[in-house]
C-alpha cells in the first residue's frame, strides 16, 4: 500500500525534479507573481549576465506596494505621474523590465491592477496544487486555493525568472484545526489573530501549514485567503487548504483560468489533492471554534491578541522575562495602560484593505455594518482601499462606494496603501488606527504609527463609535445587517 | 560571477562588533532599483564620522574587510552584500557572521572568512601598514611577516567561488532535467498555461 500522505506532500512531489543527497531538491515553479519592489535587482541581474526569462507566460507582473492611491488619472485622462521620486523609480523600472523581458503587466491604470495577492486569485492565475512563488511573504495567501505558495527574496526572484526553479528543503507539516461553528460576529480575520496568539509568530516556522476542520470547509474562499494571508504572521511561509467544489466555483471562468476540456483535466487532478485518511502530520494544533471571538491587538506582535471585550494585559503577566520586556516595550510604543478596556481605545484613523481583507466581501461586511451610520467626530481619517481595480468595480456596481462615502469615508484607487509606510497613506506618528491589514510592526504604518489589528466588520464599527468597539454590539441592533 | 582564486590587497582594519545589516546599509536606501551604487551608502552612518576608515585615503578601494563578532545580524536585506560588493569588498574576514549575510554574501561573490579573534587582532594590526593575501584554494591568509592562518569553508561554495559559479549558473546546469520536466508537464497538465484573456 502507498503510504498515506499530507496535501502538502502530494504538490511537493508533483513538483521535484531532481532530489539531492542532503535532501535539497530542486522544485518547479509553475507561478510567479512580480512587483515592483523586489524585482529590479533581479531583472538587472538577467540583464548583466546576458539570461532570459524562461517562462514569461507562467510569470505576471503588477505594481502595489508604491503606488499612491489618489487618482491616476487628471480630467483629461492624462496619467498622474507618481511624486515620490524613488517610487516612481521602482514603478518605471518594472514597466520597463515586463515588456523587455516579454512578462504581461498589469499597469497601474489598469482594471485589472491591484495588490498581486488580491489579483492572482481574482485572474484565476492562482490554481490548486500548483507552487506559486512571489518576493513577498504575503504570497502564502494562495494557500487558499490550494497552490503552495511561498515568498521568496530577490536573489530567489532572479532564480525563477531565468530558471523557472528553486532549490529548496522539504518543510515538515502542521495541522491547525479548528471544528464546530463560528459565533456571531466573529469572521475569517478573527480566526487567523485566534491562530497568532495561540501558536505565536513563531510558532508555524519551519512548517506548511493545513487548515482542516468544519469552521475551514464551511469559509468562504475570501475568507480562506484572509486566513492563509495571515499564516505567515504565524510563522509558516505556507497555509493550505484542500482544494473543494467552492474553490472550482470560485475559478470557474476565471480569466486566466483553464476552460473546456482543459478545466475538466485540471478538475480531474484538483480533487486528488487532499490529505488521506491516516497521514501523519509533524504537528497538529487544534482549536474550537466557540472560543474565537471577534479579537484585537494590544501590542506590536500580531500574536498580541485579546478579545475586544477584554483588557490590556499586564506586562508582569507572562513567564518568561523576554516577553515582559517586549510587552512593556509595546505598550509604551502603543501608548497602553495595563488593565485598560480595549473597548476605551480611541482611534482616530481607519483602514480598510490590504491583502488580508480588501477583496469584495470585506467591502461588502464593512458597508452593511456603515449603512446609514456615520464616522464618529474624532476619526481623522476613514479610508476604503479596495484589493484591486476589478473589485473596486464591482463595489461601485454594488453602491458599496456610495456607502461609504457617505459614511465619511475616502473611496481610493487599488494598491497596499496604508499597510506599510512606503507609499504617501501613513498613519502620523503617535496616532492609532484601527487596520484590517496583517502586521501592526512599529513603524508598520508610518513612523511612530500604532496600528490595531482587526476585521472589516469591527474596523467600520470603530469608525461609527471612535474607539475599538465590539461590533455585536452594533449588528445586535441591525440583526440581519452582516451575513 | 567573477572567480576568486586568489586575493591580494590593502585591508580595512575595522573590527566592529554586531554591525547588522542597517549599519552595512541604512533602510532608505532600499528603494533602488540597482544593485550597483549602493557601495556610496555603504556604512553611511559611520562615514559621517571624521576618521572612518571608510574615507581614510590610506584604505581606499582596499577589497579585504576586517570586522569583528556577528557581522551582518538583524535584517536579511541581500543589499548589505550589494554594497560591499560595489564598494569592491572581494572578502571580510571575522570571527564570526550571521548565517543570513553570509549566504547573501556568497551569491555575490564575496568571500566569508572565519578566523579565531587573536588571529583578527594580529591582521588588524598588519592591516595598518601592509596588504594581506588570501589564498582560497589553499584556504589560507598569510602577511609578509609570515603570518600564515588556516580557515575553513564548505567545499560547495569553495568551488562555486573558485569556478566564479552563480546559482543560476548551476542550475541552468540542470537544464536537461528542467527541460524534461517542463515536456511532460506539457503532456500531463497541459491546462497549466494560462490562458490569455
Ligand atoms: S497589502 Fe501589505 S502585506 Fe499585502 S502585499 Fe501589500 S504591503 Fe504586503
Amino acid at each position: 500500500m502507498v503510504k498515506p500522505s499530507t496535501l502538502y506532500e502530494k504538490i511537493w512531489d508533483a513538483h521535484v525534479i531532481e532530489r539531492r543527497p542532503d535532501g535539497t531538491c530542486l522544485i518547479y515553479i509553475d507561478r510567479h507573481l512580480v512587483h515592483e519592489v523586489t524585482s529590479p535587482q533581479a531583472f538587472e541581474g538577467l540583464r548583466l549576465a546576458g539570461r532570459k526569462v524562461r517562462r514569461p507566460d507562467l510569470t505576471l507582473a503588477v505594481p502595489d506596494h508604491n503606488l499612491p492611491t489618489t487618482p491616476r488619472r487628471d480630467a483629461t485622462g492624462h496619467r498622474i505621474p507618481i511624486a515620490d521620486p524613488e517610487s516612481a523609480q521602482q514603478l518605471a523600472a518594472l514597466e520597463r523590465n515586463a515588456p523587455e523581458f516579454g512578462v504581461r503587466l498589469f499597469g497601474d491604470t489598469d482594471p485589472q491592477q491591484g495588490i498581486v495577492h488580491v489579483v492572482g486569485p481574482e485572474q484565476g492565475f492562482t490554481l490548486p496544487g500548483a507552487t506559486l512563488v512571489c518576493g513577498d511573504s504575503h504570497t502564502s495567501s494562495h494557500g487558499a486555493l490550494g497552490a503552495l505558495a511561498f515568498g521568496i527574496g530577490t536573489s530567489e526572484v532572479e532564480h525563477v525568472l531565468a530558471t523557472q526553479t528553486l532549490l529548496l528543503k522539504q518543510s515538515k507539516t502542521m495541522e491547525v484545526r479548528i471544528d464546530g461553528e463560528l459565533g456571531f460576529g466573529v469572521t475569517p480575520k478573527d480566526v487567523a489573530l485566534a491562530i497568532c496568539a495561540r501558536i505565536g509568530t513563531a510558532g508555524g516556522t519551519g512548517y506548511v501549514m493545513e487548515y482542516r476542520g468544519s469552521v475551514f470547509r464551511d469559509m468562504s474562499i475570501e475568507g480562506r485567503l484572509t486566513v492563509a494571508n495571515m499564516s505567515i504572521e504565524a510563522g509558516a511561509r505556507s497555509g493550505l487548504f484542500a482544494p473543494d467544489e467552492k474553490t472550482f466555483a470560485y475559478l470557474k471562468g476565471r480569466p486566466m483560468a483553464p476552460t473546456g476540456a482543459a478545466w475538466d483535466a485540471a478538475i480531474a487532478w484538483w480533487k486528488t489533492l487532499k490529505t488521506d485518511e491516516g497521514a501523519v502530520f509533524d504537528k497538529v494544533v487544534v482549536i474550537d471554534a466557540a472560543d474565537i471571538v471577534p479579537n484585537v491587538t494590544w501590542g506590536t506582535s500580531p500574536e498580541d491578541v485579546v478579545a475586544v471585550t477584554g483588557v490590556v494585559p499586564d506586562p508582569e503577566s507572562f513567564a518568561d522575562a523576554s516577553k515582559r520586556a517586549a510587552a512593556q516595550k509595546s505598550l509604551d510604543y502603543m501608548g497602553l495602560t495595563p488593565g485598560q478596556r480595549m473597548q476605551d481605545v480611541p482611534v482616530e484613523h481607519i483602514f480598510i484593505g490590504s491583502c488580508t481583507n480588501s477583496r469584495i466581501e470585506d467591502l461588502r461586511a464593512a458597508a452593511a455594518l456603515l449603512k446609514g451610520r456615520h464616522i464618529a467626530s474624532g476619526i481623522k481619517q476613514a479610508m476604503v482601499v479596495p484589493g484591486s481595480g476589478l473589485v473596486k468595480l464591482q463595489a461601485e456596481a454594488e453602491g458599496l462606494d456610495r456607502v461609504f462615502k457617505e459614511a465619511g469615508f475616502e473611496w481610493r484607487e487599488p494598491g497596499c496603501s496604508a499597510c506599510l509606510g512606503m507609499n504617501p497613506d501613513k498613519v502620523p506618528a503617535g496616532e492609532r488606527c484601527a487596520s484590517t491589514s496583517n502586521r501592526n510592526f512599529m513603524g508598520r504604518q508610518g513612523p511612530g504609527s500604532r496600528t490595531h489589528l482587526v476585521s472589516p466588520v469591527m474596523a467600520a464599527a470603530a469608525a461609527v463609535t471612535g474607539r475599538l468597539t465590539d461590533v455585536r454590539e452594533l449588528l445586535d441592533k441591525k440583526v440581519g445587517a452582516v451575513a | 560571477m567573477e572567480k576568486l582564486t586568489e586575493v591580494e590587497g590593502r585591508a580595512y582594519p575595522f573590527g566592529m562588533k554586531n554591525v547588522d545589516t542597517d549599519i552595512v546599509i541604512p533602510a532608505h536606501w532600499l528603494k533602488t532599483i540597482s544593485r550597483a551604487g549602493l557601495g556610496k551608502g555603504a556604512f553611511e552612518v559611520l562615514r559621517k564620522e571624521p576618521g572612518n576608515v571608510f574615507d581614510d585615503p590610506e584604505y581606499a578601494g582596499s577589497p579585504i574587510l576586517i570586522a569583528g563578532d556577528n557581522f551582518g545580524c538583524g535584517s536579511s536585506r541581500e543589499h548589505a552584500a550589494w554594497a560591499l560588493a560595489d564598494l569592491g569588498i572581494k572578502v571580510v574576514i571575522a570571527p564570526s557572521f550571521s548565517d543570513i549575510f553570509s549566504g547573501n554574501a556568497f551569491k555575490n561573490g564575496i568571500l566569508t572568512v572565519v578566523l579565531p579573534q587573536d588571529a583578527i587582532d594580529r591582521l588588524m594590526e598588519v592591516a595598518k601598514s601592509d596588504p594581506i593575501h588570501i589564498d582560497l584554494e589553499h584556504q589560507t591568509v598569510t602577511t609578509r611577516f609570515q603570518d600564515r592562518f588556516q580557515f575553513e569553508i564548505d567545499p560547495f561554495r569553495k568551488h562555486c567561488l573558485l569556478g566564479g559559479l552563480d546559482e543560476i549558473g548551476l542550475t541552468l546546469g540542470n537544464k536537461g532535467e528542467i527541460d524534461r520536466f517542463e515536456d511532460k508537464l506539457a503532456v500531463e497538465k497541459p491546462w497549466l498555461v494560462p490562458t490569455v484573456a
